[in-house]
Formats: C-alpha cells, structure tokens, sequence
C-alpha cells in the first residue's frame, strides 16, 4: 500500500499492523526516515508532492521491488506539508519469507524514495528557506541497483 | 486552456503554482511562459526539470488539448 499522509504517524503502530496475521512471510523489514534538525538549521521540513502522480510513480517502483525481490507486501507511507525535526517522513516495510530479500527490498526502495520519486523538499531555518534537490551520494546509491540489473 | 501546474523551486520563483494558459503546443507554452518572465522560461528549460502531461512524463514537443494538464517537474527529492 502506498499512502501520503499530512498527519504525523506512529511507526510502531504501522508495523504492528502490518506484521498482523502472516505466518508464512518469516521476514519484516522496515526503514523509519525522521526529520532532521541539522544542529538547529532546520526549524520546519516542508515536503511537497503531485497528488495522484506521486503515489503512481512509487506504486510502479514497488511493483519493481515486489518482482525482483519476491515479497509478500510492501507499505510506504509518506509525509507531506510542514514536518517537525524528530517526527518520521517516511515508513517503508517489507514482507518476504527470508531476510535478504526483505533488508534489500527496503534499502532499494529509499534510495529510489530520496531521488526519485516525485517530492519536493523545503528546509526552513534562521537564515530562511531553501530546496533540497539530491546529492551526488543520492544518485550513486540509487546506481547502485542499476548496476545489478545491467550484469 | 490547459491547466498548468509549478512544483518546488519553480513555483516560488514564479509567483503562482496553477494556471489556466491556452495554448496549442507544449513548445508554445514554454515561449508564452518564457515572454512573460524569462527567469521562469530558463528554469523551466533549465538541467532536470521535466514535463508531465496529464500525468505522464514527456520528452520533447506535445500538442496540447483543452483539459491538458501540464506539470514541470524540478529535481525530486524524497525521504
């Protein structure tokens, strides 16, 4: 499932939920993304999305992840708006039946979440506001995965 | 009128994030954008924005219908 959400979330609650009831996946991972104060330079996170674009571009790439990693389930639930340093931004999880697949598919998908999909990032601070586009590290993590298809 | 829509970067530096411009080519928007306000017209052409049309992404030249919505895309950026 893929969801945005303007309301903080409770990550423990989320993967309650979704281990509940599976007794033949044998593996949940999941990644927790929290805002960062960056030592008092971000006072307010602001991420914006495409309503209905944004949810279809990662819907396909968690189709991607379902195939080549073989899970059982994915859920992504991301943040939009204005976002607290120390609250989540983003909760992935992952159902497989054996760990590898799980811990992969996971990292795979927020290295495909931090450069992207389709959100647009703000950090407020004492000296004012500025967009956050990805980093060379970014790319060369989401590289990363390309390379492994390609051989 | 095609329903025009700015993200991120693009909309601070416009001014406005939705628009109803008509236009009969994605070619000719741009133009129309970029006579009205050649800072917006540079970033809109400028390294990692792309285009969506009613949601796909485009490369190149596109007709444009009276429901079109056009969306310029600046490097995302999520997590």
């Amino acid at each position: 499932m893929i969801r945005l959400t303007f309301d903080p979330f409770d990550p423990g609650a989320l993967l309650s939920e979704f281990c509940r009831d599976r007794k033949e996946v044998g593996a949940v991972a999941t990644f927790t993304g929290l805002a960062r104060a960056d030592t008092g330079s971000t006072t307010i996170l602001e991420l914006e999305a495409y309503p209905g674009f944004t949810e279809g571009q990662i819907g396909k790439i968690a189709d991607q992840a379902r195939a080549r990693f073989t899970l059982d389930d994915v859920l992504i639930l991301h943040r939009v708006g204005k976002i607290a340093p120390g609250e989540p931004v983003v909760f992935v999880a992952t159902a497989a039946r054996h760990r590898r697949a799980a811990f992969e598919a996971c990292d795979f998908l927020m290295d495909y979440l931090k450069s992207k999909a389709p959100f647009w990032k703000k950090e407020h601070g004492p000296d004012g506001a500025r967009w956050v586009e990805p980093k060379p590290q970014d790319h060369a993590d989401l590289a990363r995965w390309e390379k492994e298809t390609s051989t | 009128m095609a329903r025009v829509l700015l993200f991120g970067r693009l909309s601070d530096l416009a001014g406005w994030r939705d628009r109803e411009i008509d236009s009969p080519f994605l070619s000719a928007l741009r133009s129309r954008l970029a006579a009205e306000d050649a800072d917006l017209g540079q970033a809109l052409a400028g390294p990692g924005v792309q285009v969506a049309l009613d949601q796909v992404i485009v490369r190149g030249d596109a007709p444009l219908n009276a429901r079109t919505e056009v969306a310029f895309l600046p490097p995302m950026s999520g997590g």
